[in-house]
């Protein structure tokens, strides 16, 4: 009989931290993060967490010649972070990455929640993430994640269209209903697409409850929790243990004897012999789906809810949210590198996750996260720092709009590069100079002639010429 | 003349414009020849001293000999006993109380004598424990400097009772001066009816009651039932001296109108939202600030979200200092829609900062202002009007700076403490 198997998946993700901006600096400096409580954090959790792991991790792959296996997910702004402050973090990860036994997994570079915002956002995040791990650790991702494993049919829809036929997400009660976790699944529109969902009674075992001494289980044996695997996947084909990585040793202090559970646990589980480690894009591959699962509403793993409250559940988020990716499409015809990298630090999800006020049933977590006071204080520093960055990417807009005006001579052809949201693109024409409203209003009006249609079109394809020349 | 003068608070140390008008006050009387002893609670020593002798409370031993309690009590007994400050009691517990207190008190002197009282002179918790004390200290101080001060001038009242007990113990007239009343602190049904009650026995021991505009007089009158003879008004004043105006450049380019204040019920700050919100669908290039904390702020931020203008409305938080003069340098518009003010001197700041300035009729300085422009706190729509107005036409707003910026320099503390002194006057002649 096949083995049923098990897939740790770890996240490792630091969030690019903002300043306390206030209303004075707005236009005045652009600067927006807090680079001395992003490299402390970052160097703290490198010397409790990620260099003793992925050592651990290292020895365990090589002691047990390929047998034990893992996968990680480390987003792009935790990968800025290391390369500036822990260099030698990105090194232990790409030991690891050459072992060939680990692993890496694609999600939007960001960490944000682009997915639920702009298609072509999230698109063009997952792309820059793929490259991104391709140059610094030499693999090409094959599975997806997304950020907190947030899932919908049509995020689903949007990963299959990127290729990719295997996908983590949340193994939430309410979507489940009596079924278990513990089997891959298939989108129903995308049968190509199979999903691997989170046990998170078994994960949060480990991630949460480790530690905890009023809990009954405590304290947490290997031998106890292999048999409880053993128990879930006599009834299913696989368990997925996904969880943050800065559970080891950061959130479960070393002394708590986390690493000698993760030093250990590999060992039973391999002598037992019922058990093997895949990763996700191996058990995609061995397992065959059992049902598809329908999701219409978006989960997550966050939260007695599994739902996406945490970041976008009240008005203070939401405002901040469509005010942000209200920019998407003037931040992608200025095409600047800095604006550009600016607009993706802003898209991080932890800014939307300060601004929470679910305090009642979550709190607890959230606030060890959290390095604002009160949800208030994170949305007006988020608002502040936002309105600078609006007043950049107005002034750069209209400046490509004087230039292309220039360039192309004159208003007779439309500097628009794409037509399709030309009256999104331009709600404050009087930030435009005069020869640029007279454009402005071109597309607005609609000619629908076969014509007018051509100049935009072959604008279209002018533009970006352009704007590179310029540079 | 010399006068013994109670207040809380003292500059550089404030936490509201009481110190700041005490400061004008005394300046002002120094002025108008007349020599201030000034008590306040827990001085730190770094207070101007030029106009004024700074008394610290907390300096001062209660040194009244042991023998004597008992008549020192028979005179001050009130300021515990017949006041509601005794703790945790139920007003119908109150009779069989007050003998044990009695007791207690002489006890509790014996303990203290000799000894000084630490005053945090802030606005905690203890307050009213801490007014009870300042009272028995202000006592004191009045015997031992019977011979150096004509007059008794209390501010506001959390110094009342310090104010009654020196006018029981020395005879002296009692000015009591209200800056504000509990009807400015709370919406009616909020109202601490032992702040009340402590309001009520100031004004009423009061040989005559200075109130900061009309309107506060008339709630003197009508809400305290004081007898209108004895209740005049003296208009606030401001002191600029020693301050320039700052010229900030600016980062933003649109125009900025501001408030300022304590983000409270009584400030009105949700009616400035409303009318931003509607200046906002007319015009693109304005910027809206409230400046300030307080309770009302997260419902206010939550306000703001909700109308979906947060890019054009922001808020800075409490601002300290020189951040003050920074923000009315980079203010186009201010705005003070306060539902119930006294007074309201940061109008007169902004002015003096040559910004344009709204303020609701419901406010004391609507009373002086004649170049500010005067809107209902509720009237949204108007408020709009105003703003748009002073955005749109610049032919009005630079009026409004020049007419304002000449006009608050008219309102001097030296004219304002001049019918002060004509006060004291009435009272030792």
């Amino acid at each position: 009989m096949m083995k049923k198997s098990i897939c740790l998946y770890f996240q490792v993700h630091q969030p690019t931290r903002l300043r306390l901006y206030r209303f004075f600096d707005i236009g005045k400096d652009s600067h927006y993060y807090d680079d001395f409580a992003n490299r402390t954090i970052m160097r703290r959790v490198a010397q409790k967490c990620y260099l003793p792991m992925n050592a651990l991790l290292l020895d365990l792959v090589k002691r047990y010649k390929g047998a034990f296996k893992v996968a990680f997910s480390i987003s792009g702004s935790a990968i800025e972070q290391m390369e500036r402050y822990v260099p030698d973090v990105l090194e232990s990860f790409r030991k690891l990455a050459a072992t060939g036994s680990v692993e890496f997994l694609s999600e939007t570079y960001y960490h944000s929640l682009s997915s639920l915002a702009s298609p072509e956002e999230f698109k063009s995040q997952v792309l820059k993430h793929k490259e991104a791990i391709k140059k610094f650790f030499g693999v090409t991702p094959t599975a997806f994640r997304n950020t907190e494993l947030i899932y919908s049919d049509e995020i689903g829809k949007m990963v299959r269209d990127m290729g990719f036929n295997v996908m983590l997400t949340e193994g939430a009660k309410h979507i489940l209903g009596w079924k278990s976790p513990d089997y891959m699944y298939s989108d129903p529109i995308q049968p190509d697409l199979r999903l691997l969902l989170r046990d998170y009674s078994l994960s949060d075992d480990i991630a949460f409850r480790f530690s905890n001494k009023s809990w009954s289980d405590w304290p947490l044996t290997g031998e106890k929790y292999l048999s409880w695997l053993k128990a879930a996947a006599t009834k299913g084909d696989i368990v997925n243990l996904f969880m943050d990585y800065e559970t080891f040793g950061e959130h479960q202090s070393a002394k708590t004897g986390i690493f000698d559970f993760m030093r250990y646990l590999p060992e039973i589980v391999l002598k037992d012999g019922t058990l093997e480690f895949v990763t996700p894009s191996q058990a995609s591959k061995k397992l065959k789906p059992i049902a598809p699962i329908e999701v219409p509403e978006t989960i997550s793993w966050a939260d007695e809810e599994r739902d996406v409250t945490a970041w976008l559940g009240n008005e203070l988020q939401q405002d901040a949210f469509h005010k942000l990716y209200a920019l998407s499409d003037k931040v992608e015809k200025v095409d600047d590198s800095f604006i550009s990298s600016d607009f993706g630090h802003l898209q991080e999800s932890d800014h939307f996750y300060y601004m929470c006020t679910k305090f009642f049933s979550d709190g607890e977590v959230h606030k060890y996260f959290n390095p604002y006071d009160t949800p208030y204080e994170a949305y007006i520093n988020y608002m502040n720092v936002l309105s600078d960055f609006i007043i950049r990417v107005n002034d750069a807009y209209s400046e490509l709009g004087a230039k292309f005006a220039d360039k192309s001579g004159g208003a007779a052809k439309s500097p628009k590069k794409a037509g399709k949201s030309d009256s999104k693109g331009l709600t404050r024409p009087a930030k435009i100079t005069a020869s640029k409203v007279v454009i402005a209003k071109e597309p607005a009006s609609k000619p629908a002639g076969k014509g007018a249609s051509a100049s935009v079109k072959k604008a279209k394809a002018v533009a970006p010429k352009a704007v590179k020349t310029k540079k | 003349m010399k006068v013994l003068m109670f207040g809380w608070e003292f500059p550089p140390h404030i936490s509201g414009g009481l110190g700041t008008a005490c400061y004008g006050i005394v300046k002002g009387l120094a002025y108008n020849g007349v020599k201030t002893l000034f008590v306040m609670p827990s001085a730190t020593g770094d207070e101007d001293q030029s106009e004024t002798q700074i008394i610290n409370a907390s300096d001062v031993a209660v040194n009244t000999e042991s023998s004597s309690v008992d008549e020192f009590l028979d005179k001050v007994r009130f300021i515990r006993i017949g006041s509601d400050l005794v703790p945790y009691v139920a007003p119908n517990e109150f009779p069989s109380v007050i003998n044990e207190e009695r007791k207690r008190q002489v006890t509790d002197f014996r303990i203290t004598y000799g000894h000084k009282y630490k005053f945090s002179g802030k606005y905690n918790s203890n307050l009213l424990e801490e007014v009870a004390r300042y009272a028995i200290v202000g006592g004191t101080i009045a015997v031992r400097l019977n011979d150096q001060f004509d007059i008794i001038h209390a501010h506001d009242w959390l110094t009342y009772m310090a104010g009654i007990a020196a006018k029981r113990l020395t005879g002296k007239p009692l000015v009591v001066h209200v800056h504000a009343t509990s009807f400015d602190r709370g919406s009616v049904d909020q109202i601490d009816s032992r702040v009340y009650d402590i309001e009520k026995k100031g004004m009423e021991a009061a040989d005559r009651v200075v109130a900061v505009s009309d309107l506060t007089r008339n709630i003197i009158i009508n809400k305290y039932g004081i007898n209108p003879d004895k209740v005049v008004t003296i208009h606030n004043a401001v002191d600029f001296s020693g301050r320039e105006n700052l010229n900030i450049d600016r980062g933003v380019k649109d125009k900025v109108v501001t408030f300022l204040g304590r983000i409270t019920f009584q400030k009105g700050p949700e009616y400035f939202i409303e009318a931003a919100a509607k200046v906002l669908k007319r015009v693109p290039n304005v910027r809206f600030v409230m400046a300030g904390s307080g309770d009302m702020m997260n419902r206010c931020i939550r306000h703001v979200a909700r109308l979906g203008i947060s890019d054009r409305f922001h808020f800075t938080g409490f601002l300290r200092g020189q951040e003050v003069q920074k923000m009315f340098s980079l203010s186009d518009v201010y705005i003070m829609p306060s539902v119930s003010e006294p007074f309201g001197i940061s109008p007169l700041e902004a002015m003096r900062s040559s910004v344009p300035s709204i303020i609701s009729k419901q406010s004391g300085a609507s009373e002086v202002l004649k170049y500010a422009f005067k809107v209902d706190f509720w009237d949204v729509d108007a408020m709009a009007d105003e703003i748009y107005a002073l955005l749109k036409y610049p032919a009005l707003s630079e009026f409004a700076s020049h007419q304002g910026y000449d006009e608050v320099n008219t309102l001097k503390w030296n004219n304002a403490t001049a019918q002060l002194k004509q006060v004291y006057e009435s009272l030792l002649r």
